[in-house]
């Protein structure tokens, strides 16, 4: 039966070219619009570390006076000075533990006749690499004691190990950082995962290329590295020692594998505000303690522009569907004897809905396909923006599927109301007129 | 031309005429709050940087050794103005649509009780008022004695310069000319008024703040190096920047030069708006392809109903209606439904710039993009219309004779 439909649509669709080009364009349009936008906005707002974002959460306090501070609506600080991260740091309340800053790394390769460059850097502490499950091609992270020590090791990333040493095993080589020599301890295999949730707010772009060196903590101050965002709360007498300075510029992750861990640690940080208060250093007591995507959600990590993106390509996509669903209904009004006479020969009206179900559906595929066409258009121009994310905008195996489910329910929705028009139509008045 | 029998004609395609009309409704809607978010965006583009953008580039060295700053200006400023084609080179802190520098909060009184909004502070070398091209507009030029030794960012006691924009929010309705600001221990007294010079990095407060700036003249020295100015004739200015940036390796081979912010003004402005040029341009095609699915649709529609009525066009022509007769039932047929889609669209333009305002911090759709939002629909609907309704225009009174089909 299915396929004596698929034949009858067919048929009708050949009938009138133009007015089936027009629905296939017009679904085409609108299906490439969305499927364009929602690609973006799914790489967008993507979980950056799939199988342990859950276990991963970002302690906020807040040193700040109590000037503009409205209880209940003031959200705490998002970074920590270092007095605070230190002490977080070393209470080891959680399975893992790492505190944070970006910065800019000058690095100057050893050859000779080549110029020194700047890179990205994290200033981080030894826990940085097992949390966030970093791969390591050559070599490992550093210690606790490399950490306490100011040890002046360095872990690469894989395109600066191709760059400086031509993919060769470099641990145990000397690395110029800063003006300063390094000792390379280890190489990671590529590792760059996306939002780059560990740089937001440290002064880091949000999306694009991982970072290229990683440098212990204090072992980087001591070599004049300087964060990548400080906010200041407070006179500075001295604001090159940023340790002791009334300044904000750490970040810190914390592993927390199940929820009494969470809770004990959202306890131990309100707690740790309290005892704060109570030494005068801080003066207010809100904590907080996001988990990797509730994080990424606050900051609002997805650009403004994407979002507006694809509000529009969906507001076109409707405009396409009720085209589409106004044009059905002309062709189907404009066979009302064809189906007088199959409904005079015994054809039921869930027959007739059917048939023209189908027809709508097949209207649907036909769009899909040339959806996808402009879906990969629209991305490769996508991929042409000066945007961070650019180069990552692809179409993958579930969006070019879900461009065929959206292509199908569309058209599935547009045909219902003519299908319902058709099918419900009196045969005997068709028949008389002609 | 009567109303009343179209309507009634209208009445019996109940459904097509209200899909027609939610699609115009539809497109309506999201024309003017496309429209307005271009042209938002475009006016952005558009701002006066008050320098000579076309005559300047800049120069900005990273990973010296800060106490190395004052040698490396010597050495960059006599190496870069012995280069061919380079009219001046100065010091400064920043550059219109570079990197920010100078960024602070000010207040008009010492004790910084009435804190007065966040400016740029422009710092520049004796010679970087005249590079910049900045136009006066009260007061005095800067001189020689003006620019001072710093010990910080911004000399403790100064002259200094600010645009027309900061001057108006700072003392409404006063002469500007002498009065006095504070940033924490640092006092200025204003020297001049410039008629623009849009912050370094656009600004924080939004487009209505970027012009609240300040210039302060300033001598070369440990706190006012890396960042020079050059200036030289619009038509040598890309060679003498890639002159200028080849030289830096033996001018000063311990820095870096950094590739983003040592450019031409003229790049460094395009490369600052391009993401709202191309958010322009994506809105303009979508805009495009939305009025293209409009008009397709009205097309398709208009042809059937053409189609339907061949019969009773012909009736009305054999009864003595004319061609243009017929030609303007349709048009203004097509003129009802759109007129109908347009009064929903207006009232759906509305909230959906409600929502983007929540969403967005976009400010309230102005009312006159509602009519020429509608009478572009108007046109665009009478176009789409044109087409089929010559063609029932054509139908020949015999076809009144003639059976269906």
């Amino acid at each position: 039966m299915f396929a004596y439909y698929l034949e009858l649509a067919l048929r009708s669709l050949k009938r009138n070219k133009v007015l089936t080009t027009l629905m296939v364009l017009a679904l085409g349009l609108g299906i490439g619009a969305c499927i364009t936008t929602l690609t973006v906005l799914k790489l967008l707002s993507g979980d950056p570390l799939p199988q342990k974002s859950a276990q991963l959460f970002y302690p906020q306090v807040d040193p700040f006076s109590m000037d503009g501070y409205v209880e209940g609506e003031t959200k705490p600080q998002t970074t920590m000075t270092y007095t605070d991260a230190m002490n977080l740091l070393h209470a080891r309340k959680a399975t893992h533990q790492a505190v944070m800053a970006m910065t800019g790394a000058k690095i100057a390769p050893a050859r000779a006749n080549t110029h020194p460059f700047y890179s990205d850097g994290v200033m981080t502490t030894s826990d940085f690499f097992g949390m966030f499950d970093a791969p390591f091609q050559y070599g490992g992270g550093w210690t606790e004691a490399d950490d306490e020590s100011r040890a002046r090791v360095v872990v690469i990333a894989d395109f600066l190990n191709d760059k400086l040493f031509e993919g060769a095993n470099s641990v145990g080589k000397t690395l110029r950082v800063n003006d300063h020599d390094f000792r390379i301890v280890g190489v990671l295999k590529h590792w760059a995962p996306q939002p780059r949730f560990y740089a937001q707010d440290l002064g880091g772009r949000s999306y694009g290329d991982g970072d290229a060196v990683f440098l212990p903590l204090q072992s980087a101050r001591a070599a004049d590295m300087a964060a990548g965002n400080t906010n200041c709360f407070d006179v500075i007498k001295d604001i090159k020692n940023l340790e002791t300075a009334p300044c904000i510029w750490l970040g810190m992750w914390v592993q927390l594998d199940n929820g009494a861990a969470v809770a004990d640690y959202k306890a131990f940080l309100a707690n740790y505000a309290r005892q704060q208060i109570a030494l005068g250093r801080f003066h207010r007591p809100d904590t907080a303690l996001p988990d990797l995507m509730q994080w990424l959600r606050d900051e609002q990590v997805v650009p403004d522009d994407v979002r507006l993106q694809a509000g529009l390509a969906f507001g076109f996509l409707l405009i396409c569907v009720i085209n589409t669903v106004g044009l059905l209904l002309a062709k189907c009004l404009r066979r009302s004897q064809e189906i007088g006479v199959r409904r005079a020969l015994g054809a039921t009206q869930r027959t007739i809905f059917a048939q023209f179900m189908v027809e709508a559906g097949i209207v649907g595929l036909a769009g899909g396909l040339l959806g996808l066409l402009f879906a990969e258009l629209g991305l490769l121009g996508i991929r042409h923006q000066p945007a961070e994310y650019a180069g990552l905008a692809r179409l993958d195996l579930t969006m070019f599927a879900f461009t065929f489910v959206v292509a199908i329910v569309a058209s599935l929705i547009a045909g219902l109301l003519p299908a319902w028009r058709a099918c419900v139509l009196a045969p005997a008045p068709q028949l008389k007129a002609s | 031309m009567q109303i009343q029998p179209i309507i009634a004609a209208l009445r019996k395609h109940r459904l097509a005429t209200v899909l027609l009309a939610l699609e115009i409704a539809l497109a309506c809607a999201v024309l003017c709050n496309a429209c307005f978010l271009i042209i938002s965006r475009v006016q952005h583009t558009h701002v006066d940087s008050g320098v000579d953008e076309s005559a300047l580039a800049a120069v900005k060295l990273t990973g010296y050794d800060p106490a190395s700053s004052v040698d490396l200006n010597a050495r960059v400023l006599s190496g870069l103005a012995k280069l061919p084609g380079v009219q001046s080179v100065n010091v400064i802190n920043a550059v219109p649509f570079g990197d920010h520098a100078g960024t602070a909060g000010i207040s008009t009184d010492a004790a910084g009780k009435h804190f007065a909004g966040i400016v740029d502070f422009y710092v520049g070398g004796p010679g970087s008022f005249k590079a910049l091209g900045l136009k006066l507009v009260a007061g005095s030029l800067p001189m020689a004695s003006d620019a001072q030794p710093l010990d910080s960012f911004v000399p403790e006691n100064a002259t200094v310069w600010v645009t027309r924009a900061l001057a108006d929010h700072l003392w409404p309705g006063t002469d500007p000319l002498g009065k006095e600001f504070w940033t924490d221990k640092f006092h200025f007294r204003v020297g001049g008024v410039l008629a623009h010079l849009a912050r370094p990095w656009g600004g924080e407060g939004g487009p209505s703040t970027i012009d609240w700036s300040v210039y302060v003249p300033a001598q070369a020295g440990r706190q006012l190096a890396g960042t020079y100015l050059l200036h030289a004739a619009p038509t040598e200015l890309p060679r003498v920047l890639r002159d200028a940036r080849a030289a830096m390796a033996s001018i000063a081979p311990d820095a870096v030069v950094d590739s983003k912010n040592s450019q031409t003004l003229g790049t460094l402005r395009e490369t600052y708006f391009r993401q709202d040029r191309l958010m322009s341009g994506i809105l303009l095609g979508v805009i495009c392809a939305l009025l293209l699915v409009t008009a397709l649709g009205i097309v398709g529609l208009a042809s059937f109903w053409v189609q339907q009525r061949r019969r009773q066009i012909g009736v009305r022509r054999a009864l003595g209606a004319t061609r243009s007769d017929i030609l303007s039932y349709f048009q203004t047929e097509n003129f009802l439904i759109v007129s109908g889609g347009i009064v929903l669209g207006m009232v759906l333009a509305f909230a959906i710039n409600l929502l983007l305002m929540q969403h967005y911090e976009l400010p309230r759709l102005p009312l006159y993009y509602l009519p020429i939002g509608a009478l572009s629909l108007y046109v665009i609907g009478q176009l789409a219309v044109l087409g089929p309704a010559l063609r029932a225009a054509a139908v020949p009174p015999v076809e009144a004779t003639r059976s269906v089909g």
